[in-house]
């Protein structure tokens, strides 16, 4: 199995606060991983590292083979190759639908326009929103933005997507619709990264299962091992408060 | 190995970075270099000397409104304090004047008469939209246009307004005044205490003082009390026509009555703007909650909208205040002699030294804003961490 | 029946809106009283002195007044009323300034076509609106090349400039050249490069901390000290320096908070695909920024267009430069009321019109957002 991305005792501080403690990570092609702890763990600052949203200072992070650093080359090739797809959508509420998917093909890829529009309207079709491709973000439902974006980070065609709580600024009846979408993505065999307190979809689709506390990998274990027959108390702590209400 | 290297300078962050700074820094640096050089060279070939040192020769002409004595033997330092003093001034009086127009502005913008506010209205949309040079320069013209000294008008008991400004009787103080002005003083610094001391009382006892009337009370009362007792300290000059001119009195010159009245009444318009949002700004939802609390329309005004005003109005106000200042050296118009027009204007023609007596009257604007921007800062740090408390 | 109950209800609206406004307590209706007799004074006396009373081409007597001798309010003493003849006398230098009479249709031309080359910019919803914005960028070289000459037509050199046009060509040219300008500074102020970052900082807050008239007593006395003998700009162009240098300060913190209000989602979102720093600001956050910014610049525009007045203190012949020249003239003096009137009156419409604007788009932007 190929290795795609690679964390080595990766730490990270904000001033004085020790936000990311020796983490290690192997993640390999077709992996699909679900990151899961409470906020303030630090699991959306790992995968913001991983795309250099935010910068390491200790430690090595390592994708497709090449190691990040401070080489703007680098960074813009693995950003090139890892999607990314927020908690608040991101999209930009200038550009229309289509223009917001085209837009990162047209200038990064150099395509030529009516080609980058034609992918934009094979992944709107994908995430089944094709009949919105003319309107602007804001007359769209939160479901719908969320697809939008994870159609624009797939049209840059990468070979890794980062999720960072893609469901938690949405109505709890436009989750599904989401979810759905990354489903059908993890079948198609994408390498995945979740940020997410959905343990219904970690459930269906993880490889493995990740929880972080206080800056910490806590545990790593398979679905089945990790909802069933948690070895930490804190763990334990965890899945108890979020599956029992 | 080479390409290497040029890669790690071009495309890692922080050589990157380090490389477009040293490039700015180096244009910056070569452009300064450049035009010293030229204006060197300049400089020498037209015979003009440089340096401060006619800061110290005699300026040799007259400056007629002045707050320090001033000859045209005086040197043009003092010609520069002289200006200075000029300016802030006015920009003091402007401001004074100003804020208050401006509030009762804001106020009659929001009262409940349709036809009030609409006369506001159009005097804010016809003084903000027509320069203030031209508004300075419009009232100085009718300010010349009064009757001449022999047809003075007389508004009150020596009070004269004539095209050569305003007379007015002038305060002669004798012996004893300065013991009046203490007891001001004394009677000021006595009334916040016992401000601190009553309010200290009233969240004890939860008993309300009328804090204001007492004070106010004594603050005007005392130095009348003393007044008397000093044996009437204070005398005035009233101007009397003699000939041709009036002796005695004092004077408030057209110049600085034209300054006066054009910056005052264009920055009231700006002001008053501000306070209108201010206070439209602390929403009726505040004042019906604090109603509903039970307190009475005037505390209400005073302990809820007023404070919450106050913090939105007064860093758009300070701004305002940082304008006038800078407006006040349009003075060189109608000929105030304010650091623009003496100093920065017949100082530099006379003397030829436009480099350092620019760079002199820029500096003093500087640091005349720096200090208010800086005192402003101060104040709403103050605010936000209340705010945040 | 129906229309009738709607006559009453319209009554009733009509006035409820009267008791409510004007006559909702005593104090009220006392104000109303106060207000109305102060419209009705103020209203009279104006309208007497501008227009009803006033002379406008003749005097009282019909002759066609020449100079202010001929005003009627200097023929006969009870007359008071304003005398606009100063006005038609000067009509040519207002609008042109002492640009030769036989070329002034290059001046009319150039005038005529400045709404079609701002328009582009104004309304974003506007039909051809890309063609309109090329010919934004064609008219400076057109306006240019008309109003100056060149091959085809003869020089007139900018000494002959004055009035209405010295104050346009200030405000739009240093309007236009101080955009880009403000744009990088503002976007340097924001940089993370320190040195960059505090060069813009000390520039902009001291073109902010000083009076307009220093910068344009610095233009004028200290630009030929710093060029080259060949160089010699003259006096308009010096002026021009210090307006485009002082606007881009202002422009600058107007975008920069634009800048501030872009959300750093944004910025990350576009990262996140790959786009690089250029890209990102060009493509995501200047068009977004800019657009809120919009009505703040507006401002800083009209409050530019104001201050162009000041260069009558460096001896150029704006607006009001060439209304003091008509007052210094012998046979106009004295009629100071009817200049600074008229003057005023220009400048009113100018920078109403653009704060109607900057409210509409202010409007614009709130729905838009909602």
């Amino acid at each position: 199995m190929e290795r795609v991305i690679q964390l080595e005792k990766v730490n990270k501080w904000y001033d004085d606060f020790h936000v990311l403690k020796d983490i290690d990570l192997n993640v390999q092609k077709g992996q699909k991983i679900v990151v899961c702890g409470p906020s303030g763990s630090g699991k959306s600052t790992m995968i913001r590292c991983i795309n250099r949203l935010e910068a390491h200072q200790k430690g090595q992070i390592v994708v497709h083979g090449t190691e990040l650093t401070n080489d703007l080359k680098n960074i813009d090739m693995i950003r090139k190759n890892v999607g990314m797809v927020f908690q608040q959508f991101n999209l930009f509420p200038h550009l229309s639908v289509i223009d917001n998917i085209s837009l990162a093909p047209i200038w990064v890829k150099k395509m030529p326009k009516k080609e980058a529009e034609d992918i934009a309207m094979s992944y709107l079709e994908k995430v089944k929103i094709p009949e919105q491709a003319q309107k602007f973000p804001g007359q769209l439902s939160g479901g719908q933005q969320q697809r939008v974006a994870i159609a624009r980070s797939l049209a840059m065609n990468p070979d890794i997507m980062l999720f960072d709580e893609p469901t938690s600024a949405l109505d709890p009846e436009m989750i599904k619709e989401v979810l759905d979408v990354m489903i059908q993505l993890a079948e198609e065999g994408m390498t995945m990264l979740v940020v997410t307190h959905e343990m219904g979809f970690a459930k269906t689709v993880a490889d493995q299962m990740i929880f972080m506390d206080e800056g910490k990998i806590v545990e790593q274990a398979t679905p089945d091992e990790f909802f069933n027959n948690p070895k930490s108390d804190r763990t334990k702590l965890f899945l108890s408060q979020i599956l029992n209400h | 190995m080479e390409s290497y290297f040029v890669r790690k300078l071009i495309f890692d962050e922080k050589s990157r970075s380090l490389l477009i700074q040293t490039l700015v820094i180096g244009l910056f640096a070569l452009f300064i270099y450049l035009i010293a050089q030229q204006t060197a060279y300049n400089l020498e070939k037209r015979g003009i000397s440089s340096g401060f040192d006619f800061l110290n020769i005699s300026a040799g002409y007259d400056i007629s409104i002045r707050l320090i004595p001033f000859t045209s033997e005086d040197t043009h330092l003092r010609a520069y304090f002289v200006g200075l003093l000029n300016t802030l001034m006015i920009a003091v009086c402007g401001c004074f004047l100003a804020t208050i127009m401006g509030f009762l502005v804001g106020v009659i913008r929001l009262s409940s008469n349709w036809l009030f506010r609409n006369i506001a209205y159009v005097y804010v949309e016809f003084t903000r939209n027509v320069p203030v040079l031209l508004q300075i320069i419009l009232y100085y013209s009718i300010l010349l246009h009064l009757p001449k000294i022999k047809q003075a008008i007389e508004i009150f008991d020596g009070f004269f307004l004539t095209n050569r400004g305003f007379f007015t009787p002038s305060p002669i103080f004798k012996e004893g005044f300065s013991i009046v002005l203490c007891s001001f003083i004394v009677a000021i610094i006595v009334s916040i205490f016992i401000k601190r001391i009553l309010k200290k009382k009233q969240e004890q006892t939860g008993k309300q003082y009328p804090i204001f009337y007492i004070n106010s009370a004594l603050i005007i009362l005392t130095p009348i009390l003393f007044y008397y007792i000093m044996g009437r300290p204070l005398e005035f000059d009233t101007p009397v026509l003699k000939g041709f001119n009036f002796k005695g009195g004092m004077v408030i010159r057209p110049e600085f009555l034209g300054m006066l009245f054009g910056l005052s009444i264009y920055t009231a318009a700006f002001i008053s703007e501000t306070v209108r949002s201010g206070i439209i700004a602390v929403s009726k939802g505040q004042r019906e909650a604090s109603q509903a609390l039970g307190l009475k329309n005037n505390l209400v005004m005073r302990l809820i909208v007023i404070p919450q005003a106050l913090r939105v109005i007064i860093p758009p106000l300070t701004s305002q205040y940082l304008n006038l200042t800078k407006n006040s050296s349009l003075g060189i118009a109608i000929g105030y002699a304010d650091l623009v027009h003496g100093f920065g204007g017949i100082s530099l023609n006379q003397t030829g030294r436009a480099i350092e007596i620019m760079l002199m009257v820029m500096l003093t604007y500087l640091t005349i804003s720096l200090t208010i921007s800086l005192f402003m800062n101060i104040y709403n740090k103050s605010v936000q961490f209340k705010g945040n408390a | 029946m129906t229309a009738f109950s709607n006559q009453s209800l319209m009554r009733n609206k009509y006035y409820s809106w009267i008791i409510k406004n004007l006559f909702s307590s005593w104090v009220n209706s006392l104000m109303t009283v106060v207000a109305i007799i102060f419209i009705y004074e103020v209203g009279t006396f104006f309208l007497n002195w501008a227009i009803f009373g006033a002379d406008f081409r003749t005097n009282f007597r019909g002759e066609l007044i020449t100079d202010r001798t001929l005003c009627s309010k200097n023929i006969s003493p009870g007359e008071f009323g304003a005398c606009w003849a100063i006005i038609y006398a000067r009509w040519d230098q207002f609008m042109y300034g002492f640009y030769p009479i036989e070329q002034v249709w290059r001046v009319n031309f150039v005038y005529v076509l400045l709404p079609l080359a701002i328009i582009g910019i104004l309304f974003d919803k506007l039909p051809f609106r890309k063609y309109f914005i090329y010919f934004t960028f064609i008219y400076p070289f057109l306006a240019y090349f008309m109003l100056y000459g060149g091959p085809g037509l003869s020089v007139v050199g900018t000494n002959k400039w004055g009035g209405l046009l010295v104050t346009l060509f200030l405000g739009v040219t240093g309007i236009g050249l101080a955009f880009p300008l403000s744009i990088v500074l503002a976007l340097g102020r924001r940089s993370k490069m320190p040195i960059v970052k505090s060069l813009c900082v000390v520039f902009i807050e001291f073109i902010r901390g000083v009076p307009l008239i220093t910068l344009l007593f610095t233009a004028n006395v200290m630009l030929p000290l710093f060029l080259p003998d060949g160089v010699n700009p003259d006096n308009l162009l010096r002026a021009l320096v210090a307006v485009t240098l002082f606007q881009s300060a202002y422009m600058a913190e107007a975008i920069r908070g634009g800048l501030q209000a872009i959300p750093r989602g944004q910025i990350e979102a576009a990262q996140s695909l790959g786009l690089n720093y250029w890209q990102t600001t060009r493509k995501i956050i200047l068009p977004q920024a800019l657009k809120i910014a919009i009505p703040p610049i507006v401002n800083t525009c009209i409050g530019l267009f104001k201050d162009t007045s000041l260069v009558l203190i460096i001896g150029l012949f704006d607006l009001l430069g060439i209304g003091r020249a008509a007052l210094a003239d012998m046979t106009w003096t004295k009629l100071y009321y009817e200049v600074y009137v008229f003057i005023s009156l220009v400048f009113f419409i100018f920078c109403f019109g653009m704060s109607r604007y900057s409210l509409y788009l202010e409007k614009k932007l709130k729905t838009d957002n909602s």
